[in-house]
């Protein structure tokens, strides 16, 4: 005879909301309802929507002509080509900004984090003023400011401002010669006049800088140039195994600078110089040759340069403050220098927090990028999303297509920094 | 053998005394030590001054000693009437004043913009110091109160509400209405709340509940629906203000507002679906939380602007400053659930264990035990996300609303007041206002964080 207690069949399963199954299946087939019935209902009004405003979906606007100028254009373009071209156009003009931006941004930023951990008072707190003031200001603010009250209020062509080996020393010159060194001004005077004129103008209409022409035996040197890199490519990574294998250092740096700039130099040398450069006139009311960068560019690469910068000076600061003084004090005690103790101890560990942050600020300049949009710089949401928007009325098609231009830049740029942290991250032992 | 030919001991005599180190310490030491240690720390120091020399006496010049103060019109700021060189034009910020405190809102009715300002400002002061008791109470009038009566103040309220969920099935009662209220709509509501109710009791047995409690919690729900649309519903005898009217600072705030209390339910169910076991509920949120946080805000505000209109029946037409609440909320949002998400991974295990040890339900144990924990410790970051919302609603001058800085954009171009500073002037206000807004927000966020570190260490 067994206990009834263990011989009874299973108990009869009730449907209770403590069942974990149970309710993640009734939770999880609730969400899939809405998310369907949500996904089904703006389907079925925007095909309701379109077809009372008698848009035709789909993307066979994009080979339409677009019937508008663009004011910058990487790529050839005229009005009578297709909005795709356009949309090409734009993207280009986005990256070539976001590009330039990121350089700039990462220059300013790495300076003025080092100034804000400076042992020079008046230094530090500068950079700290500049990082306070440029963090609290709104990104669009700054680049209005840029363009209404900085460029738009610059002299006209005629009397724009010259930047240049000349009228630097012409500057220094008339300096010299105010302080009492007529000599040396009147030596200066003379290099000044013996130098090429101005290449950089700055006026209300942008700037205008020296345009380089290439010949066609220009290829053959960027085809040496792209060799060398390649073989300092190798030769940086044998000196690197050597040191691993027997400790020994090899000068890889000036090494590999040798290796790039010298071959190139000599075919140029040989070739006779196929580059020239093409410097800009002032005829009439304009200027003549060289390239005109237009005002909107300028602005927006400044103020978004000058905006990212510190933000990127706040992630260099702590990124060194996070290396701790241990670091650097038995760096000294092994009998490291300050300079490799800098190079090789302190950035490479500060490099590992600095990088992810970093790279969330090149996105978020990128997608700042957009913002050219207020001064009429023509990005892909202006040229895009803007008037192409407005002539065809493709909203949904054109505003997905932008979206997931920068979803895609942005998931690109994150896949990179896993990989990233992956490799750089402190193996445990 | 004598000591000197011991090759490691150096001969006592053979070094001079050193002279004593220069003082570290004092006037001189410091100074020694932070200007003029060397070189090229004078060179940098003798950079730095020049630097400020060039940048802030023109300032103060600008802005202060060569400044207008007082006058009607632009032949105040010429110099060729003042008779030297003019800074700042002040008159012209005293002159567009009502326009960038209240934008284009009818002179009449400032008064309720003023009471929300200052109902903003009493409510949000004290929840901002920790001292001040009557938290909960303050958060719940602030983030609950607040927002249905600022909307009824500034909109004039009376929506004129016409269908309660029957309507999407096709059922409109139509009948009369009375002071702003349709009968019809509410009858709606009342049904709706006894389907809901009968719906829940019928229900909850499966589940494990109690058919009192469960018809408690449905009717205490709908009552507070009932009461916010009842507010929002009727006629006050308020005029009614379109948005159109609004500008200025009243914009700049109500967006940042509603976009930082909208995104932080949603920032925290988000963070919670984010960090769930169920998968669906998981890549969900996930798929949310990452798009809108890869897409730039312009492009949320074209997609809210131009595309969401065409997802909707034809029959909504929403407002333009909606449109762009609406952006600005789901992109707060992506935002928001990812400061909630550190605080959720930053609360210890162990607090999970115990209260599961505790037998409390996992909804039980975010509400009581882990969510009060985290939400204290991303304060900070939920104010950091603030004042990057803040610096953003400038965006919506885009799309054509006129913000604060858009109201002033406007404003260059009047030619009343067209002299060679008012340019300067306005950015130079602009940029004090912003600045001060997120400068004294990011200052406060640093004073918080220092004081949970400071809790947490003990």
């Amino acid at each position: 005879m067994t206990d009834a207690r263990w011989s009874g069949s299973a108990p009869v399963r009730r449907w209770s909301w403590t069942d974990p199954a149970l309710r993640s299946a009734v939770i999880q087939i609730t969400l899939a309802i809405a998310l369907i019935w949500m996904a089904w209902s703006f389907f079925a009004n925007a095909q309701e929507n379109l077809a009372r405003q008698g848009i035709a979906s789909g993307f066979g606007f994009m080979e339409n002509s677009a019937g508008f100028g663009i004011t910058q254009t990487l790529i050839p373009y005229s009005e009578s080509m297709s909005y795709g071209r356009v949309f090409l156009v734009g993207l280009l003009n986005t990256l070539l900004v976001a590009f330039l931006g990121i350089i700039l941004a990462t220059i300013i930023g790495f300076l003025m984090g080092v100034a804000r951990l400076s042992n020079n008072v008046v230094i530090r707190a500068l950079a700290s003023a500049y990082v306070e003031v440029t963090r609290n200001l709104p990104p669009l603010f700054q680049i209005l400011f840029w363009y209404l009250a900085v460029l738009s209020t610059m002299p006209n062509p005629r009397q724009s401002w010259a930047f240049g080996i000349k009228p630097f020393l012409d500057s220094l010159a008339s300096g010299a010669s105010a302080i009492g060194l007529t000599p040396l001004g009147a030596w200066l005077k003379g290099m000044a006049d013996a130098a090429a004129a101005p290449g950089v103008f700055v006026s209300n209409r942008g700037l205008v800088v020296p345009r380089p022409i290439f010949e066609p035996d220009a290829n053959i040197i960027f085809g040496i140039l792209v060799a060398s890199v390649i073989v300092a490519f190798f030769v940086a990574r044998w000196a690197r195994k050597r040191r691993e294998a027997t400790g020994q250092q090899f000068p890889t740096f000036w090494a590999g600078l040798a290796i790039i700039v010298l071959p190139a130099l000599a075919a140029g040398l040989v070739l006779g110089a196929p580059v020239t450069i093409e410097n800009p006139e002032l005829r009439g009311f304009n200027f003549v040759g060289g390239i005109r960068v237009i005002p909107e560019f300028v602005s927006l690469l400044v103020a978004l340069s000058i905006y990212t910068a510190g933000f990127i000076a706040e992630i260099v600061r702590a990124g060194i403050l996070a290396v701790s003084k241990g670091q650097t004090e038995a760096a000294h005690s092994l009998g490291l220098r300050s300079g490799p103790t800098l190079r090789l101890i302190i950035i490479p560990q500060a490099m590992r927090v600095i990088v992810p942050p970093l790279t969330s600020q090149y996105l978020n300049l990128t997608k700042n990028s957009t913002l050219g949009v207020a001064v009429g710089y023509p990005d892909l949401v202006a040229v895009f999303a803007g008037t192409t928007l407005n002539q065809t009325g493709q909203a949904i098609e054109i505003i997905a297509l932008t979206m997931a231009v920068y979803l895609t830049i942005s998931i690109v740029t994150s896949t990179l920094m896993g990989w990233y942290n992956k490799r750089v991250a402190l193996v445990e032992r | 053998m004598s000591l000197d030919t011991v090759a490691y001991v150096a001969p006592v005599d053979l070094r001079p005394q050193e002279p004593a180190p220069v003082s570290t310490r004092g006037a001189y030491g410091w100074a020694r030590a932070h200007l003029f240690g060397s070189i090229g720390q004078v060179l940098l120091t003798l950079f730095g001054i020049w630097v400020i020399y060039v940048v802030v006496p023109p300032l103060l010049k600008f802005f202060i000693f060569d400044a207008v103060w007082t006058g009607t019109g632009r032949d105040a700021c010429l110099p060729e009437t003042v008779g030297r060189p003019v800074g700042a034009c002040w008159p012209f910020i005293a002159a567009k004043w009502n326009q960038i405190i209240y934008g284009f809102y009818p002179e009449a009715e400032r008064w309720r913009v003023n009471t929300v300002y200052f109902f903003g400002a009493a409510l949000l002061l004290p929840l901002m110091f920790p001292k001040v008791p009557y938290k909960r109470l303050n958060a719940l009038a602030f983030f609950g109160i607040y927002p249905v009566a600022a909307f009824v103040l500034l909109t004039g309220g009376d929506l004129d509400l016409r269908n309660f969920v029957l309507g999407w099935f096709g059922l409109d009662l139509g009948l009369a209405s009375a002071g702003g209220l349709r009968v019809g709509f509410w009858l709606q509501f009342l049904i709706v709340t006894g389907i809901a109710v009968g719906i829940g009791m019928l229900v909850c047995p499966f589940f494990g509940g109690e058919r009192r409690s469960v018809a408690k919690t449905i009717l205490k729900t709908f009552a507070v629906i009932g009461v916010v649309l009842l507010v929002v519903d009727i006629d006050l005898g308020l005029v009614p203000v379109e948005t159109r009217q609004w500008g200025g600072l009243l914009v700049t705030l109500v967006i940042a507002v509603t976009g930082i209390t909208v995104s932080l339910p949603f920032g925290i169910l988000l963070a919670l679906g984010r960090r769930s076991e169920l998968p669906l509920v998981k890549y969900a949120s996930i798929i949310f939380i990452e798009f809108w946080r890869g897409v730039p805000l312009i492009t949320v505000l074209f997609f809210a602007t131009y595309m969401l209109p065409l997802f909707l029946p034809g029959r909504f037409t929403i407002d333009g400053l909606l449109r762009a609440l609406v952006g600005v909320a789901l992109f707060a949002s992506a935002y928001m659930a990812e400061v909630v998400r550190a605080g959720l991974q930053a609360i210890p295990k162990g607090q999970y264990e115990g209260a599961m040890a505790l037998g409390l339900r996992s909804g039980l144990m975010m509400r009581l035990v882990v969510l009060p924990q985290a939400l204290k410790l991303v304060i900070p970051g939920i104010v950091n996300n603030f004042i990057g919302l803040f610096k953003d609603t400038t965006l919506v001058l885009i799309v054509s609303i006129f913000d604060l800085l858009g109201i002033l954009r406007a404003a260059f171009t009047d030619p009343s007041w067209a002299t060679p500073t008012t340019l300067f002037t306005g950015f130079g206000f602009a940029g004090i206002v912003y600045f001060v807004f997120c400068y004294g927000m990011s200052r406060y966020s640093m004073a918080l964080e220092r004081r949970l570190d400071r809790n947490r260490r003990h």
